[in-house]
């Protein structure tokens, strides 16, 4: 079993004492942004972007992946007791969590999400660590045009198969796309976009857009609306622990969750709402306690927490072994890679295996240490909740500028901050979808160099694309989705992932 | 962002729709503009051009594809907005760039930054909020240069250390 003696030496590498504190650092960062409403771990993850070019690539890694793993555990703590939820992955979770807290049954509620994303968590890594040397075997087959075609999926499936709107999806899409054109064409050293403008020769900085949209975009609308509503925190009441009924009532719907996260968030379609939602209305089907729900049934939280969670995991399969982002953080883990110069892919298995399978094995370590830091100390965190909004917020731009300045301290970049601050809002605004935009902009550059890879081998005939059986099938299938979405209204039920 | 706003049948022209479908086709036409600029000496394979082309077609349809939802009145339903509010934090951002541009450095900077933005969210103890944010961002600025040695821009209170 290749799998369990790669696994095994990753968790060598994991169990490292400098990649533990990394991986700590991570989880904790992780469920701090996750608990506080307004940054997510995809602003997070680029905030640090700046501040860990210098450390060490592996170790830094690992915290990124801990944020996100964390981020997820975080985000369930603030939908149950504030019905807001900290990410929008969590909004299932809110809506019978919240019921719960509510209801006195806060803790309970808390104990099943910490403990049913545990379960969820080790047991889609360990369908990661088995399925990526699968699927890295059937990659390293891939030819540019294969690769432009996946890269095709990916942007139907990210922006215009699930959202409420196919345009505005793919609006956001092409913006993405437009800002990856900028700056210098690697092939024929030309500038694009630039304007004779000489901070733009470099192109969009992902962390700048990333930080203007997430961050000061989300200030800038929290305060225009800020007169609507008041946030009520409730108290966790009553005890922690799970009743034994409490553990019946939780244990399947956490491995149906499972079934349903780590595949959707394994396919280049991504996303958390999808598989979260399906967990809610499969758990609210097949209950026992169908006059519970809505009141607060302990089913509802357990099944899309774990389904949340899966899903996370999930998404890591596309993003290590094909390079694929799904999600704005997965895509904010990509820039991680590159700005040390790695390609996750199958090259990357085969080149730098200690880094990789380190990766999949710290996430079992930050899946425990999540487990002990959110049960216990679940008190703490929710202290995070009572900084008050406007240190909160004027905390998170100081924080976000100052990404930005460590990074290129110039009047253009930090111009362009504001102004993707300002482009943000108005999406926010209008509902138009932030992930593609990010989505766009890094793997829109990769797929245009792979297009142009496949058409100089095949000398400029566009053919080629579809004489590749994978190329063809896959093609199809982004044809497909595109079409199927403009026809079928169903999808749109669910909302598109945002972090 | 809590319920998909969903079925606001109003019938009207929405004007920031129109707004925004203008703006995406005024993107497609400076793509195209600036492909054309581009040199293509490439007789196999793709040019530098091609990309941009291909995009601003993409931008051009969705710009009638929103022409066509503004049109129908199809926008979501959009809450009222404070604009002092949203004014005052991008106010802070430009005061932000100019001390940075002008070289007052990091610590004065980001100080503004944070009390316009604690004020736009509704905080009136002005003098509070700088001495909070003047201690928040001289220690981020020490945690900078000492721990993570990344240098941020000095002005006359940088160099005080």
């Amino acid at each position: 079993m290749d799998a369990f003696f790669a696994l095994a030496n990753g968790m060598a590498v994991a169990i490292q004492p400098m990649n533990l504190l990394y991986a700590l650092i991570g989880v904790l960062l992780g469920t701090a942004v996750g608990v506080l409403p307004g940054i997510g771990p995809a602003l997070t993850v680029a905030l640090l972007l700046p501040v860990t070019y210098k450390l060490d690539p592996g170790g830094s890694l690992i915290m990124f992946a801990g944020i996100y793993y964390g981020g997820m555990y975080g985000g369930s703590t603030t939908a149950i007791l504030i019905n807001t939820p900290g990410e929008s992955a969590s909004m299932a979770t809110a809506l019978e969590g919240n019921k719960m807290a509510k209801a006195g049954r806060g803790g309970p509620a808390l104990a099943t999400s910490a403990i049913g994303s545990f379960v969820a968590g080790t047991i889609a890594t360990l369908g990661l660590a088995f399925l990526a040397p699968w699927l890295v075997d059937f990659a390293v087959r891939f030819g540019p045009e294969d690769y432009f075609a996946l890269m095709c999926v990916a942007f139907v499936t990210v922006s215009a198969t699930f959202g409420t709107s196919p345009i505005r999806g793919l609006t956001s899409l092409f913006v993405g796309l437009t800002l990856g054109l900028v700056g210098i064409d690697k092939l024929t050293g030309q500038a694009r976009l630039a304007f004779g403008i000489p901070e733009l020769l470099d192109g969009v900085e992902v962390t700048t857009l990333a930080v203007g949209l997430f961050a000061v975009g989300e200030a800038l609308y929290v305060v225009s609306r800020r007169h609507h509503s008041e946030e009520k925190l409730e108290p966790v009441r009553g005890s922690l622990w799970m009743t034994r009924e409490d553990w019946q009532r939780s244990w399947k719907p956490w491995l149906r969750g499972t079934a349903f996260g780590f595949p959707i968030g394994a396919l280049p379609a991504g996303g958390a709402e999808i598989p979260t939602f399906l967990s809610y209305s499969t758990e609210k089907r097949l209950t026992k306690h169908p006059e519970e729900f809505g009141k607060g049934a302990i089913e509802g939280v357990a099944g899309p927490e774990a389904a949340n969670n899966a899903s996370a995991a999930g998404t890591l399969v596309p993003l290590l072994t094909l390079g694929l982002p799904t999600s704005a953080t997965a895509a904010m883990m990509l820039a991680g890679f590159q700005q040390y110069g790695l390609n996750p892919g199958p090259l990357l298995f085969a080149e730098r295996p200690e880094l990789v399978w380190g990766l999949i094995a710290s996430l079992f370590i930050a899946n425990a240490m999540l487990l002990v830091l959110n049960l216990p100390l679940v008190g703490l965190w929710v202290k995070l909740l009572a900084i008050p909004q406007p240190w909160l917020y004027a905390g998170i731009l100081v924080f976000a500028t100052t990404g930005t300045i460590a990074a290129k301290p110039s009047v253009v970049e930090l111009s362009m901050l504001a102004g993707f601050g300002v482009m943000g809002f108005l999406m926010r605004r209008f509902d138009f979808p932030i992930a593609p935009v990010v989505i766009g902009l890094i793997l829109g550059p990769i797929a245009e160099s792979q297009l142009r890879r496949a058409m100089s081998i095949s000398l400029g005939d566009p053919m080629a694309l579809l004489q590749s059986p994978v190329s063809a099938t896959l093609l199809g299938i982004a044809l497909i989705a595109l079409v199927a979405r403009f026809v079928m209204r169903g999808l749109g039920r669910f909302r598109a992932n945002e972090d | 962002m809590s319920e998909p706003p969903q079925g606001s049948a109003s019938r009207r022209l929405d004007p920031a729709g129109v707004v925004i479908a203008v703006a995406l086709a005024a993107v497609a036409v400076v793509l195209v503009w600036d492909a054309g600029q581009l040199q293509s000496n490439n007789p196999y394979g793709m040019g530098p051009h091609v990309m941009p082309v291909v995009i601003a077609a993409g931008l051009g349809i969705l710009a009638i594809g929103n022409l066509v939802e503004a049109l129908r009145g199809h926008l979501p339903a959009r809450e009222s907005a404070d604009p002092k509010a949203v004014w005052l934090i991008l106010g802070g951002l430009a005061l932000l760039i100019a001390i940075i541009g002008l070289g007052g450095g990091f610590i004065l900077a980001t100080t503004a930054l944070f009390v316009t933005t604690a004020t736009a969210f509704g905080r009136r103890a002005v003098l509070a909020d700088l001495g909070i944010g003047l201690v928040l961002t001289t220690l981020i600025y020490i945690a900078f240069n000492r721990l993570l040695t990344l240098s941020l821009p000095a002005g006359p209170l940088e160099r005080l250390f």
